[in-house]
């Protein structure tokens, strides 16, 4: 056994050997962590938790912002008021931060009803509604304001409140999911 | 240098352990015999305060683990629960809640030790960069144990310092999503909070272990910032310096007592003995007190990513500090033009410390961006430039020169020399 071992050929197919098991192994570790990654991902029970909700808007006041939860995710429903829709609606929308006019915000013929995600899109943070400098939200943990479209108009959040997927089922009831 | 085990255990059953397993003489070199400088100050004591701190953390908290469960619904009450029904469980949870801060009062003192005397110098950088290790983790460590009474502050808190991440192109959300294991700060986060709370202090044991195995390489930096030389120089660890550690250990426990008895809620926040509510933020959301000074870094740059990055980077600056200090003078004592921008620098973290509790708006704001400016020019450009044009003051000649003046004062050293033989058994 030692004597072949100092043989050119004998050398390469070691090497093969080694740099083959070494290979081997390398991906079986890959593929030992990935379990263990992966069971950090939302669970299937916090997925099916996701299912879409309805939500009646008949009792909600005009000026009123309703809170609710879809998929652990808080959710604002504002009812606004004609002189928010005309605020919003007026904007210069090229001097936004993230420009979007207030109609892709909202579904047509429904301006009135506008329904957005309720974290900050800085650091996560509920924004206090009917407040800052634009009278749509303003941010308790660094000082973000949104406007009455839940767009981003000062402070260090990047991007406006996104609008999360929901479609009117009839006329004052709205699904979400 | 001494220390190799010369060590015999007296008792038969002692020689035939230590031949299985040399414990006892790893032990009585590191810790009995080992040479240390004779003239540290106490602000070397704080290794030992840190160490005892860890320890005692450990202690109450996986007692106060046996009593807590970890679980949106009834985590908040279980924490009540030991406060009022568990006997001495609110002396157990206010002994460990305070004792966090303690911590880091002691590693930031530490710190500023190490910064002063040059112990990040060569030849003790992976010393230095395993201290960063530790506290690194130790933050990690607090931040998720503050989430656990899961009241108000507790969820805010993780919500904020999770959504750091976010900020990260392309992969941000993703990971976020990983960290909350689901779509916000829920039930899975909770959970898994607790298993990495309860981990984080053993990996930050045995970092501890490899800090105290890298520190009796070279042995310990002194005020002086010189090498010991000769016998001279040094005193045996026992009884010179357990009995000095254990004298701060009590002085630091009778301040610790202080908080954890008379004050225990003077560093914590109202809000969080208000459960957990995902649909309002409390007014005034901010980090515990040591953390305060990196929130004021990250509120001092107006752009998101920017921001997460400069309080990465504050930290991570630290790893890089012992190749941008440009002076071979270890000890601040010997640099007088160091010695301003260093006690600048103090004070220019606690007013940053001061800055991250206020809200951040006009002036406040504009005060925490020079402060960061200053934070980072300290790194970045004092120290590389100063040991280039600084005039230093002459160092002398040794350690026992330092203690005992120049003319040697040889009677004084032979007395203490030869009194130290006898001091070890
Ligand atoms: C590096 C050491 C440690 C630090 C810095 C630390 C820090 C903290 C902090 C800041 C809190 C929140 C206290 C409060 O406001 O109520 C906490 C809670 C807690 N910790 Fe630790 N901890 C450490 C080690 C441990 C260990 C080893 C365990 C063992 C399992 C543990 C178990 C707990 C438990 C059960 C709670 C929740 C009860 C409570 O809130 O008082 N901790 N920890
Ligand atoms: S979380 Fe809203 S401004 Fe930072």
């Amino acid at each position: 056994m030692t004597d072949v071992a100092t043989t050119a050929t004998e050398h390469t197919r070691r090497d093969f050997l080694f740099i083959a098991t070494g290979a081997a192994g390398a991906v079986a570790a890959a593929s030992a962590i990935w379990p263990f990654v992966s069971q950090m991902a939302p669970d299937a029970d916090t997925i099916a938790a996701g299912a879409p909700v309805d939500f009646d808007l008949t009792p909600v006041a005009e000026g009123q912002i309703v809170k609710l939860f879809w998929r652990g995710k808080l959710i604002f429903v504002r009812h606004r008021t004609k002189t928010e829709i005309k605020s919003a609606v007026e904007t210069d929308v090229a001097s936004l931060r993230d420009p979007e006019p207030d109609s892709v915000r909202v579904k047509a013929g429904k301006a009135q009803w506008l329904i957005v995600y309720g974290n900050c899109t800085h650091l996560g943070c509920v924004p206090l509604g009917n407040d800052g400098a634009f009278n749509g939200w303003l941010c308790p943990c660094h000082g973000s304001i949104f406007d009455t479209s839940g767009r981003i108009r000062q402070g260090p959040a990047p991007t406006n409140l996104p609008v999360p997927p929901y479609e009117f089922v009839s006329d004052q009831k709205i699904r979400i999911g | 240098m001494s220390g190799h085990s010369t060590y015999v255990p007296k008792s038969a059953i002692g020689r035939w352990f230590e031949s299985r397993l040399p414990i006892m003489g790893l032990i009585h070199s590191s810790f009995v015999v080992f040479p240390n400088p004779r003239n540290l100050n106490y602000y070397w004591t704080f290794g030992g305060i840190l160490a005892f701190m860890l320890v005692s953390q450990i202690l109450t908290g996986v007692v106060l683990a046996m009593h807590y469960v970890a679980n949106v619904d009834l985590a908040f009450n279980s924490v009540e629960h030991i406060m009022r029904d568990v006997n001495y469980g609110w002396m157990l949870r206010y002994l460990h809640a305070n004792g966090a801060s303690m911590f880091f009062v002691a590693v930031y003192v530490h710190i500023a030790r190490g910064l002063y005397y040059g112990s990040y110098k060569e030849p003790r950088e992976v010393l230095w960069i395993l201290g960063v290790i530790i506290f690194l983790l130790m933050m990690a460590t607090a931040f998720m144990g503050y989430v656990l009474p899961w009241g108000q502050m507790s969820f805010w808190g993780a919500t904020v310092i999770t959504n750091l991440f976010s900020a990260l192109p392309v992969v941000g959300e993703t990971i976020v999503t990983y960290l909350w294991g689901g779509f916000s700060v829920g039930n899975p986060t909770l959970n898994r909070f607790f298993s990495l709370h309860y981990l984080l202090p053993f990996m930050i044991a045995g970092v501890v272990v490899l800090h105290v195995w890298a520190l009796h390489v070279p042995g310990s930096n002194n005020p002086a910032g010189i090498d010991k030389k000769t016998d001279k120089d040094t005193l045996p660890f026992h009884p010179y310096f357990t009995v000095k550690d254990a004298f701060a250990v009590v002085c630091f426990l009778i301040f610790f007592c202080w908080f954890a008895f008379y004050i225990p809620n003077y560093l914590g926040h109202a809000d969080n003995y208000i459960e957990a509510n995902a649909a309002v933020t409390p007014a005034h959301i901010v980090p515990e007190w040591y953390f305060l000074p990196f929130y004021a870094i990250l509120r001092a740059v107006p752009d998101k990513l920017l921001g997460v990055l400069a309080m990465f980077g504050s930290i991570a600056i630290l790893v890089f500090l012992p190749w941008l200090d440009s002076s071979k003078v270890r000890s601040g004592s010997y640099r007088p033009a160091f010695q301003v921008f260093f006690w600048v620098f103090v004070a220019n973290a606690i007013v940053l410390g001061w800055l991250g509790g206020k809200p951040p708006e006009g002036l406040y704001v504009h005060a925490s961006r020079l402060c960061t400016l200053y934070y980072f020019a300290y790194f970045i450009v004092v120290l590389p430039l100063l040991g280039k044009f600084e005039r230093t003051r002459p160092l002398p000649a040794s350690i026992a020169e330092a203690v005992l003046g120049t003319s040697g004062s040889a009677s004084a050293m032979a007395g203490s020399v030869a009194a130290s033989p006898n001091t070890k058994g």
